[in-house]
């Protein structure tokens, strides 16, 4: 296999477009989780599939299941919560019994993701390219100095200006934008298939959310990396994802290719969704109509 | 309401000229806001937006008297308030001439205070009788959609969205020329978010003045008749809503319009924009 800067070296077209294989990397069938405490059913049935280079978006407010989700699908579900229903398949295996040891190995190289407060995923007093590098070291038993040159590879595929500058500064002397991009290099640095990105943006200006956006997209395109975008902003989801399912409490009331579910909503959440955009958002001056 | 973009309304209630403001110790002083200029006419809202560090919070705080000026004029209601001391701006505020409201509605609420009494206290601050004071609040709770049932309440057992209509109603209560809302919607969910920009377009008929600061385009877009851009301590850009967003002449607006999340972007963004980022950075 390839590594991430040979997959960054090769152009476009060989790598995602030309050969797509159609064997998806994450498949989600069906599944619901449940809180065994309150003894109820929160996640209704959510279903998926993910192939290389694609992206799926999973749009909700809070407490609609989206984030649940991802964490079924990372292994990492908070205490007494589990996976009652369905299934989950990683790169053609079901995850159902996966002992800690098998998730260990997987997470990072199979499955990463990037959450929103990239800040508390750091450890304050510990130099920003140390922390890059300890996942390659532990990761793909990379020597130290090897790490070390990996990780200012890695700082430079995410666009940070000056990635030897950045290595060795601490958390706090960067800035929220540029703290989510670290996380970034971080969770592609062992060349994981899927990445997801659970609110990565939500506290970000808009235009540095622009940048990290454009930069997943980029990563998409370059090394085939899939995506799955999670947000509360259908207009965030639609930029970047083939597909899109919108989430309430726990029900998936829409799902289909996003400019289907855009043009043509059939639910009434996903028309509200659209209609706060259109009335409260720039889409009422840049709609194509309006366009005279 | 529909107010000429492009002429200049005669006596504005708010204008600012030529305004500097600068932060720290002589020696590391940092400019905050270099020769800003703004003039706002009676009924009209304005969108000041500006991401983090752009100094637009800094801006609200100037033309409220809570940071000096360096330089510059600020004239609210015809009367020249640069240069005014504490007391004097404590006057000003007393007669409810400029209101304000801030993203948390916790921090211009007092949590000891009944609701009602929270909406009664600048009326009665300006000498309105308490009968006439408990009046007034409860005909205009009707128009921040709330009910008199909260009016016993403390802001503590109110929603957040309930907490935000309070404080706009606190701000509008005592009928004021003037109102600054610093990231009025910023913390609340989509549904109270549009609940209180309508709120704010419906209150606009009594002619009153909105300054409204964010750092979402989108959300300001809804409800301004003029936008002006805020970059690094400077406005880059002051227009009608409508021409800033479909026609932005400067690259950091233009930047600001492409990488607002809408609905309909297209694939060609993203070259536009990683265009721009290359031009402003250089």
């Amino acid at each position: 296999m390839s590594t991430l800067s040979e997959k960054l070296q090769t152009p476009v077209e060989d790598t995602a477009r030309r050969a797509r294989p159609p064997a998806p990397v994450l498949s989600v069938r069906d599944v619901r989780i449940s809180d065994r405490a309150a003894g109820r059913e929160i996640v209704h049935g959510v279903s998926f599939d993910l192939t290389p280079g694609r992206t799926v978006g999973i749009v909700g407010e809070s407490g609609s299941g989206k984030t649940l989700t991802c964490r079924a699908a990372l292994g990492i579900l908070p205490a007494h919560f589990e996976v009652t229903g369905g299934s989950i398949e990683l790169d053609g295996r079901d995850i159902t019994g996966f002992s800690p040891a098998e998730w260990t190995s997987l997470r990072g190289s199979t499955i990463s993701a990037v959450f929103q407060d990239p800040a508390s995923y750091l450890n304050p007093s510990i130099r920003v390219g140390a922390q890059v590098a300890e996942v390659i070291r532990v990761k793909q038993k990379a020597g130290r100095r090897a790490a070390r040159r990996r990780a200012v590879e890695l700082l430079r595929a995410v666009h940070l200006r000056d990635p030897e500058l950045v290595c060795g500064q601490y958390p706090y002397e960067l800035s929220g934008g540029m703290l989510q991009r670290v996380l970034i290099a971080a969770a592609i640095a062992a060349g994981p298939r899927v990445l997801i990105a659970d609110e990565a943006t939500t506290a970000l200006d808009v235009t540095v959310q622009a940048e990290i956006l454009d930069l997943l997209a980029d990563l998409r395109e370059r090394t085939g990396l899939a995506l799955v975008v999670v947000s509360h902003d259908l207009a965030v989801v639609a930029q970047l994802c083939d597909e899109v399912l919108v989430l309430r409490q726990g029900e998936v009331v829409e799902q289909g290719p996003t400019q289907e579910v855009l043009h043509h909503p059939r639910h009434e959440y996903t028309r509200l969704l659209i209609a706060e955009h259109e009335q409260y958002g720039l889409d009422r001056f840049l709609a194509p109509e309006e366009d005279a | 309401m529909s107010i000429d973009p492009h002429r200049a309304p005669a006596a504005p209630v708010l204008s600012v000229e030529g305004l500097d403001v600068h932060y720290g110790p002589r020696r590391r002083r940092r400019r905050a806001l270099h020769d800003v200029s703004l003039s706002i006419a009676p009924g009209e809202t304005v969108g000041v937006i500006g991401e983090t560090g752009s100094g637009k919070s800094t801006l609200a705080r100037t033309i409220l008297g809570l940071v000096r000026a360096s330089a510059g004029s600020i004239v609210v209601d015809g009367e020249e308030v640069g240069a005014y001391g504490p007391r004097r701006w404590r006057a000003l505020r007393r007669r409810g001439v400029v209101q304000y409201v801030f993203q948390d509605p916790l921090r211009s609420l007092d949590p000891d205070l009944t609701i009602e009494d929270s909406l009664a206290e600048p009326l009665l601050v300006q000498g309105v009788p308490r009968a006439e004071a408990a009046g007034r609040v409860r005909a205009f709770l009707p128009r921040v959609r709330l009910g008199e049932e909260l009016l016993d309440r403390l802001p503590g057992e109110l929603s957040g969205g309930q907490r935000q209509r309070v404080a706009v109603a606190r701000a509008l209560v005592t009928e004021p020329r003037l109102v600054i809302l610093d990231e009025p919607v910023s913390a609340l969910d989509s549904a109270n978010r549009v609940q209180v920009l309508e709120i704010l377009k419906e209150l606009r008929a009594d002619g009153v003045a909105l300054v409204f600061i964010s750092h979402d385009l989108g959300s300001v877009a809804g409800v301004a008749d003029r936008i002006a851009v805020l970059y690094q301590g400077e406005l880059v850009e002051v227009g009608a809503a409508a021409d800033v967003i479909r026609a932005p002449r400067h690259p950091y607006t233009r930047l600001l319009v492409r990488s607002a999340p809408t609905l309909h972007s297209a694939p060609a963004d993203r070259a536009e924009r990683e265009a721009l980022r290359t031009l402003l950075h250089s």
